[in-house]
């Protein structure tokens, strides 16, 4: 399994907050969505999210479902309360100028996930 | 047997950025008691499923937690404007949550019923113009 930190070099991801969860493995496959509540019911823990959602309420989801990394994508700008939250929870956060859907097929590329 | 864990919580009005901070803090005392990753994963789910819906319909409210060996007991009390249709709101897909709430992510329709999935029971008692009070209970499997 790669780490998420393997993955983010690999795919040229701009780490935007890391921390120790850059050394955790991706368990769970990459997902998309970007209604909050759809992803809490359906993201799988330890998995990579792959979403255009920038904002404090993104990083509790992350929090909650237990998922490896968020990569926010599509260039969407990040703010500094939600670099601030993500690095008070732990949470790593990923950026790209990609598309959600590229950056999702690459992802699952590099991670094994292509189902 | 050993006594309940008690936890108490006020969910503030409008605030959507504390919003989850709840949850994630009974997360971290359900992880240090040990408790099952799924169980732990459940139990934050619902819950800031519930304070979401505080937050966004009932001008915030108290969460009480009880944490026993056996199951982990939620209750979230609002005195908001209250259900008119438990079964339309019960539904997935129904939301009343207004646009700016819906730009942050929210309003899929999808937090009762997430509230209802990921847990082994849950009760909705609601009074229009008096309140909501959702009781849930997730097992802990020994």
């Amino acid at each position: 399994m790669k780490t998420v930190e393997e993955m983010a070099r690999e795919l040229g991801l701009t780490v935007i907050e890391g921390g120790d969860g850059l050394s955790r493995e991706i368990s769970g496959g990459v997902y998309c969505c970007d209604l909050l509540s759809i992803v809490m019911g359906r993201a799988p823990a330890g998995g990579v999210w792959v979403t255009v959602m920038a904002n404090l309420n993104a990083i509790a989801v992350a929090v909650l479902c237990d998922l490896s990394c968020v990569v926010i994508a599509e260039g969407m700008a990040i703010d500094e309360a939600t670099r601030q939250k993500a690095r008070e929870q732990e949470v790593v956060l990923l950026f790209s100028e990609r598309p959600v859907y590229d950056t999702a097929v690459a992802i699952g590329k590099v991670t094994g996930d292509e189902t | 047997m050993a006594e309940p864990v008690k936890l108490r919580y006020t969910v503030p009005p409008d605030d959507f950025t504390r919003a989850g901070e709840a949850s994630s803090a009974v997360k971290k005392t359900l992880k240090k008691l040990g408790i099952h990753p799924d169980v732990v994963r459940r139990v934050a789910i619902a819950m800031y499923e519930g304070e979401i819906n505080m937050v966004i319909h009932a001008q915030g409210g108290e969460i009480t937690v009880e944490i026993h060996p056996d199951r982990v007991e939620m209750v979230l009390a609002d005195r908001g404007p209250g259900i008119k249709d438990i079964n339309l709101a019960m539904q997935a897909g129904y939301s009343t949550a207004p646009e700016e709430v819906r730009n942050l992510g929210f309003g899929a329709g999808m937090g009762l019923p997430n509230m209802k999935k990921y847990t082994d029971e849950m009760r909705l008692e609601s009074t229009p113009g008096v309140g909501t009070t959702v009781s849930m209970t997730v097992r802990n499997p020994a």
